[in-house]
């Protein structure tokens, strides 16, 4: 890269350390990839150790540290995106681009993987495009990708169609038909003054949406009164959780009312900063929303002396890069801070010691979109809507087999009955009621209501009918959180990959009841000793299935007794491809996974390595099509 | 004015702002850890500190110490916890004790000894970790690491050389060094530094003293691990005197 290109980049970023991330992301997207070179040239620039702006490169999906091609196919790989039959398309396009998924082609012009779900389980199969949302993938658009990569058309000329999103929303209420103008909420904000705002967002009993519930008046008050130079609001954006969608609906329609319920924030905690971390995955809303903030700053709803009232607060935007653990608040931080994003030991919380070390209220899109909403209708409206110990509505991403997957606001307090029946879902055999992190419920528990004292839940809901595979549900999420797991602490590094193993062995036709015992074990260790909020979930809608659906895991099972996960003669594949042997003779006994893992071999995939480079990608069919 | 928390029964004192796992290393009583050194600020990685208390699972090394407190350690559970956590790191690098000139002064060894591990349990993942022998006087086995960032705490708070980080995610998490090339040789790094003498496992070798104390006569060769807190960096310090 020319020097006067980084100066210029570096200039913007203020030289900041802290901005490393954010000129990263730049220059990935400038070059394609991060060379050693540019690596080394940066570290000098920001006066920075090498080894640290190596670590911020190596750390997320979507900075590539080796050439990843000029154009870098991702699939989104959630479950819904598989029951969609991703994999059939994935393997289409490497076909006809004579590629090994994960490999970059010989020329140097593309590579093809996988990635965690990308927020678009109501509009998939979708992948990503030099980080474009492609989204209702088909057969025929495959053809069309593959044809335009070959003649090198730049996926900015791509068919535009291809490009746009959906919001589809399905059943509003108070929050999606709010009826208020930009600024509304925060002229009436300003009006009631910051300690009035305190009390109502108390007396709404409003709890954060992001799935935790914590109680966010507490946490408002507790950043406002802790000492600092200057405090921050931060809209938590990375909406990874695989089946989630709705901040993505929030962002792109309603994003006046969250930042107005951000301004709102920074004005109840004495913050004059704002910072909305929106997940790289869409990077495709950036520009837009970028755009609205300077409108917003021309018509005095942002930026110095807003409304004329004397309330300086702004906002900038900064990217992810492609890793779910971000969206923990306190790796978010990390992030922010251009770290890679790996939980702080808390406490100290980020209330205390946050952004810079200062005090930081972290809050979820929808928590603030309904606090600007608070600000016009006052707590006693709020908190009359929903149970009383969770008060107002729910945005639930609903996908799935269901007839109509997108977005369903519903009082706090419904069924999952009644949102089954709205978004026409038949012959359901289980849901997923908070993504890959939450519990997995079985028909008889869809009379569970939606709240946080029975079933709480970030808002991912993914339907299964009776025709599903809970095994491959089950093996999708393992794998999902072994790729996730920032690998900070021992439990949830190991465990989220030895469970990973443990359900390929089954995939593999090795398994054993002892297997299904060593999950169950995994999933006690974790709980508990995890540093985090990934590896203390990561295993518990695993563990439900096991439990709830465990013919589906007893029907993968080899043998009654034990069974090695080692297997000698597949151990000997490698030596039959190289001597061109596949004779009895050269078989060790019983030759299954041989036989298997050469099948996998002919398709141009590795079997034992799918933990580490192409998670999850070595499965030949979607869920729905291995089952029996 | 001191307060005091129970440690499986006994009596444990506290200054304000200890943490259990100091004022337990100050009474003299050992809790099984290994990212946790006395000398530097607590990192609550490993979580082989991982204690219960009030019936609730915690870091010793990072939860800070209240009066009151009833704090469990050695229960068969938690040991239990800590034998699966170590087969967990067992399994994830490449540790062949037999051949490893760090046996006997390795805390990750001496901690299993202590535990009760007989075997590593599960699959081994048998990650490919080529070694880095560039250096005159120091090889990295980075077979061996277990992702404790002592080292990296060591280089960068006291050395003032930052010379190692972790790079990488999840399972591939690993240790990188400050070089363009990669290569521990074209980086600041000294044998002096007390970033080659805080290895709690064999990843920082000195060069030609691997055996200057035969096995048999080494550190946990001659008291197990839980008779000494904070040994592990003494153990490291007796190879760094050597040399």
């Amino acid at each position: 890269m020319a020097t006067a290109e980084l100066e210029d980049i570096l200039e913007r970023h203020r030289r900041d350390p802290l901005q490393l991330l954010q000129i990263l992301i730049e220059l990935q997207a400038r070059d394609g990839w991060l060379a050693p070179a540019t690596l080394g040239a940066l570290a000098d620039a920001l006066g920075m150790p090498r080894a640290r702006v190596e670590s911020t490169a190596s750390f997320y999906s979507f900075l590539h540290t080796r050439p990843a091609g000029e154009y870098r196919i991702l699939f989104s790989d959630n479950i819904t995106d598989r029951m969609l039959g991703n994999q059939a398309l994935m393997q289409a396009l490497c076909d006809k681009l004579w590629l090994q998924p994960g490999k970059v082609s010989e020329d140097g012009l593309v590579s093809v993987a996988t990635t965690s779900c990308t927020g678009m389980c109501d509009q998939g199969p979708a992948l990503l495009a030099n980080g474009r949302t492609v989204t209702r993938l088909t057969p025929e658009r495959i053809d069309e990708i593959a044809h335009l990569i070959r003649r090198r058309v730049p996926v900015g000329d791509w068919p535009p169609e291809w490009f746009h999103v959906e919001d589809n929303i399905r059943c509003r209420d108070v929050l999606l038909d709010h009826g208020l103008a930009p600024g509304q909420a925060l002229a009436a904000a300003l009006e009631r003054g910051a300690t009035s705002i305190l009390g109502e967002i108390e007396r709404s009993a409003l709890r954060g949406r992001g799935g935790a519930g914590f109680g966010s008046d507490i946490k408002w008050r507790s950043c406002r009164d802790a000492w600092g130079d200057a405090h921050y609001v931060i809209c938590n954006a990375d909406e990874g959780e695989p089946g989630t969608f709705k901040d993505r609906v929030l962002l792109a329609s309603y994003f006046d009312l969250v930042v107005d319920g951000m301004c709102i924030a920074g004005m109840a905690i004495g913050a004059n900063k704002g910072f909305i971390y929106l997940r790289g995955e869409y990077r495709y809303l950036l520009d837009r929303l970028e755009t609205r903030l300077a409108q917003r700053r021309e018509q005095g709803l942002l930026g110095r002396n807003i409304l004329g009232r004397g309330f300086t607060f702004d906002i900038e935007i900064h990217l992810g890069a492609g890793a779910y653990i971000c969206g923990e608040e306190s790796a978010l931080i990390e992030s922010l801070e251009g770290k890679p994003g790996k939980p702080r030991i808390r406490p100290p919380f980020p209330v205390t010691n946050g952004y810079r070390g200062q005090p930081t209220t972290v809050n979820n899109v929808e928590t603030l979109a309904l606090a600007a909403l608070i600000a016009v209708r006052g707590g006693e409206w709020f908190r009359a809507i929903g149970t009383p110990a969770s008060t107002g509505t729910k945005l639930l991403s609903v996908s799935g087999d269901v007839a109509r997957p997108g977005i369903y606001e519903f009082p706090f307090g419904v069924s999952v009955a009644e949102v089954l029946e709205a978004a026409g879902a038949r012959d359901t055999q289980a849901v997923t009621s908070a993504g890959a992190a939450g519990h997995c419920l079985a028909a008889d528990e869809f009379g569970r209501r939606i709240a946080f004292e029975d079933v709480a839940t970030g808002g991912s809901i993914m339907v299964f009918d009776a025709s599903r595979d809970m095994f491959e549900v089950a093996r999708n999420f393992a794998h999902f959180f072994a790729h996730e797991s920032c690998g900070f602490c021992t439990p949830c590094r190991v465990g989220t990959a030895v469970n990973a193993r443990l359900l390929d062995k089954l995939a593999a036709d090795h398994g054993s009841p002892y297997d299904l015992d060593e999950m169950a074990k995994m999933h006690r260790l974790m709980q508990g000793a995890s540093h985090c909020g990934l590896g203390n979930t990561a295993t518990i809608a695993i563990d439900d299935m096991l439990v709830k659906f465990r013919p589906a895991f007893e029907r993968r099972l080899h043998s009654p007794d034990y069974e090695p996960a080692f297997d000698l003669d597949a151990a000997l594949s490698q030596a039959r491809r190289m001597t061109g042997r596949d004779d009895p003779g050269a078989h060790l006994g019983d030759n299954r996974g041989a036989l298997a893992e050469e099948r996998a071999h002919a398709h141009g995939r590795a079997t034992t390595a799918g933990v580490q480079d192409a998670p999850a990608s070595a499965e030949p069919a979607s869920a729905k099509d291995l089952q029996p | 004015m001191n307060d005091s928390f129970l440690l499986d029964g006994e009596d444990i004192p506290f200054t304000p702002g200890q943490t259990v796992m100091q004022a337990a290393a100050a009474a003299g009583k050992y809790i099984p850890h290994l990212c946790w050194h006395p000398d530097f600020a607590a990192h609550g990685s490993c979580k082989l500190c991982t204690v219960k208390i009030g019936g609730r699972f915690a870091t010793s090394c990072t939860v800070r110490a209240a009066a009151g407190q009833e704090v469990e350690n050695r229960t068969d559970e938690l040991d239990a916890k800590r034998r699966t956590l170590l087969q967990l790191l067992f399994v994830e690098g490449n540790h062949f004790c037999p051949s490893c000139e760090k046996s006997g002064d390795c805390a990750l060894q001496a901690t299993a000894y202590e535990m009760g591990m007989l075997t590593p349990h599960f699959d081994h993942f048998y990650p490919d970790r080529p070694v880095d022998a560039s250096h005159l006087e120091v090889l990295l086995e980075f077979n061996r690491c277990i992702l404790c960032e002592l080292c990296v705490r060591a280089s960068r708070d006291v050395d003032g050389k930052n010379v190692f980080a972790l790079a990488g995610r999840g399972t591939r998490s690993h240790l990188v060094v400050n070089s363009d090339t990669g290569r521990l040789a074209d980086t600041d790094f000294a044998a002096t530094d007390r970033a080659a003498a805080v290895c709690p496992v064999g990843v920082i070798l000195k060069k030609r003293v691997g055996f200057a104390v035969p096995i048999g006569q080494r550190t946990y060769d001659r008291q197990p691990i839980s008779a000494s807190m904070g040994a592990n960096d003494k153990a490291g310090a007796g190879i760094g005197e050597a040399g």
